[in-house]
């Protein structure tokens, strides 16, 4: 019998439930933590960023009107998905933050029990976030985060998994659709996430990840008019810069985080709050 | 227009250059005429479609290409439920589409059924933007040819500047190229200095033949437009078709010398595919038609997607789709 040929993957970039190259045909190498290399990846342009915001979009109406147990169980299911491929995952993992077998595993079940945790919060952030509000007259007000829109996600340049999870869960599971850009230099724990979202029962374009140059997708995203908000978690050196261009354009903007409490930071971070007004009835 | 030189082509009718439009008296002549065009080669036809369509405009060729592409529009509804309000906001967009910017210009004209003509009329006074009315039994063409006259000059009492009729599909289809061909005609003999728009509804003429013989039949009778779609079928207009419309309407120049104006319709939704049917009017017809008066869009949302185009070259950042109203 003849020998197998080896079967190569190429790692590409998720758009609308879909995976294509880069609509620019680039690509660029990825290392490992020690320098080797590790896989050619896509390196999406601004017409792929253009591509993903309008996908989103488009998609965050259904995501959003999808009750909240809903939206829960799909994101338990990427959770299930991520838990049975763990093993891929932590060696990805392994090889981007150079850390051993054991280490890694560690920490894609943290991953994963952060992506179930924020499952449990799709039901319960209302209750939270919101509140009946006291009113002098015969009315019920009710206060009421909903999402803000579509957000661009800037993810963590070292936390290549446990910090893509964070940044790009919390506002899905408030009803946001994600534009997330992966890590420059380790972006592929975030692409097999990606990936696992595909059968995970998430609607096309609620999450789409980009893989390529933060210099030059960030601002493209920052300025992008309909981006309605904006995670800097990775790019704290040019946080100032981008935030600048994003409130040009009105964007909702977190900053990389500099210490104090942590747990509902990133579910407070992209709402809105609706007031609503109701009769008492009999 | 008259100084640009029209493309040489392979046109093989029996007709003199540059003769005048024949006159066709009997139904005999009709066929002969169309009898002797040429077949539509579609895999070249589809081919070269497909190849024009990948010829990148960018920078200031874009910008003048989207303004064009507005110019072009016939701002189009034609919906059971339309009203006067409806058209009443159709036509204060058709006259000034980005009230943020005056240097926008104005759509080519609105097209709206009929009755709502004398409205549109109304709120239309003292703009460039004509008035586009659908008439002889749209959208299927399945009436009579008085019943059809007189829907026609319903819209033309009512002040419309361009008449948008529908052949007779069935007729054309089952061979009685003279009752479409009569049809054409006297619409056009009723409408007088309007504008006839002849739609072909290619979806339904199923060859590229017949697209062909149809754009010859029209024009021969008198058409100022063919147009391709209805938009009220699954198919509507397409490149390629557009293709062979246009390929029509040079042949006709120039054995002829009367121009005749294309629009595709239906299905035209993102600015990309404007550009995209500029160049193969550019391409084949030539530059002669890249005007309002010689190509026409009819579309709705399409307007909307050329604004934000235009804006985003403007502004150099990606604008928010709903900047602009819906309708």
């Amino acid at each position: 019998m003849s020998e197998r040929l080896d079967v190569r993957k190429t790692y590409k970039l998720l758009i609308d439930g879909a995976f294509p190259r880069s609509e620019s045909g680039r690509t660029y190498e990825v290392l490992d933590a020690r320098g080797a290399f590790v896989a050619n990846v896509a390196r999406a342009s601004r017409k792929d960023v253009r591509d993903a915001v309008r996908a989103a979009r488009a998609a965050q109406p259904r995501w959003w009107s999808a009750s909240a147990y809903n939206r829960g169980q799909v994101l338990y299911r990427w959770a299930e998905m991520a838990e049975s491929r763990a093993g891929e995952l932590a060696a990805q993992v392994a090889a981007a933050e150079g850390l051993d077998a054991t280490d890694a595993r560690a920490s894609v079940g943290r991953a994963v029990d952060r992506l179930v945790w924020y499952a449990g919060w799709t039901d319960k952030v209302t209750q939270v976030l919101g509140g009946a509000n006291p009113v002098a007259g015969p009315f019920f007000n009710f206060s009421l985060p909903v999402p803000s829109g579509v957000v661009a996600v800037l993810a963590p340049r070292d936390s290549s998994l446990e910090g893509f999870v964070d940044a790009v869960a919390a506002p899905l599971c408030v009803g946001n659709a994600v534009v997330a850009l992966a890590s420059e230099t380790r972006p592929l724990p975030a692409v097999l996430l990606g990936e696992m979202s595909a059968t995970a029962d998430l609607p096309g374009g609620v999450v789409n990840v980009l893989t390529g140059s933060l210099d030059e997708l960030a601002p493209v995203l920052a300025s992008h008019e309909d981006v309605d908000g904006l995670d800097l978690e990775g790019a704290p050196d040019a946080a100032g810069e981008l935030a600048a261009l994003a409130a040009a354009t009105i964007t909702r903007v977190l900053f990389p985080r500099t210490g104090g409490d942590a747990s509902l930071r990133r579910l407070r971070a992209f709402v809105e709050t609706t007031t609503v007004w109701h009769t008492v009835g009999q | 227009m008259s100084t640009t030189t029209l493309p040489t082509t392979g046109a093989r009718v029996r007709l003199t250059a540059g003769a005048g439009v024949p006159v066709v008296e009997t139904e005999g002549q009709l066929r002969s005429i169309l009898a002797s065009l040429s077949g539509v080669d579609a895999v070249g036809a589809e081919a070269r479609a497909a190849r024009l369509a990948t010829r990148s405009i960018k920078r200031t060729t874009k910008r003048a290409a989207l303004d064009l592409a507005i110019s072009m529009v016939d701002l189009t509804t034609l919906e059971g439920a339309d009203t006067p309000g409806r058209v009443s906001s159709l036509c204060a967009k058709a006259w000034r589409p980005d009230a943020s910017d005056p240097s926008t210009p104005s759509a080519a004209a609105v097209c709206v059924y009929p009755d709502l003509v004398a409205h549109a009329r109304e709120r239309l006074a003292g703009s460039s933007v004509k008035v586009a009315a659908v008439a002889t039994a749209f959208p299927s063409g399945r009436a009579s040819l008085a019943v059809k006259l007189a829907d026609v000059r319903d819209a033309l009492d009512a002040g419309a500047d361009e008449i948008d009729m529908v052949i007779d599909r069935g007729a054309f289809l089952s061979g009685r190229l003279g009752q479409v061909f009569d049809e054409v005609v006297a619409v056009k003999a009723l409408c007088g200095d309007a504008h006839l728009k002849v739609i072909l509804e290619t979806g339904e003429l199923v060859t590229y033949d017949n697209v062909r013989r149809a754009s010859w039949l029209a024009m021969l009778g008198g058409a100022d437009f063919i147009k391709t779609s209805t938009g009220k079928v699954g198919v509507s207009a397409t490149p390629t078709v557009a293709l062979v419309m246009l390929e029509a309407a040079r042949d006709f120049a120039e054995s002829t010398g009367r121009l005749v104006g294309v629009k595709v319709a239906g299905g035209i939704r993102r600015a990309k595919d404007a550009l995209r049917y500029l160049v193969i009017v550019n391409e084949t017809a030539g530059s002669a038609w890249l005007t309002p008066d010689l190509f026409r869009f009819g579309a709705s949302s399409l307007l909307n997607d050329l604004l934000l185009q235009r804006l985003a070259q403007r502004r150099g950042v990606y604008v928010r789709p709903d900047e602009f109203s819906g309708d």
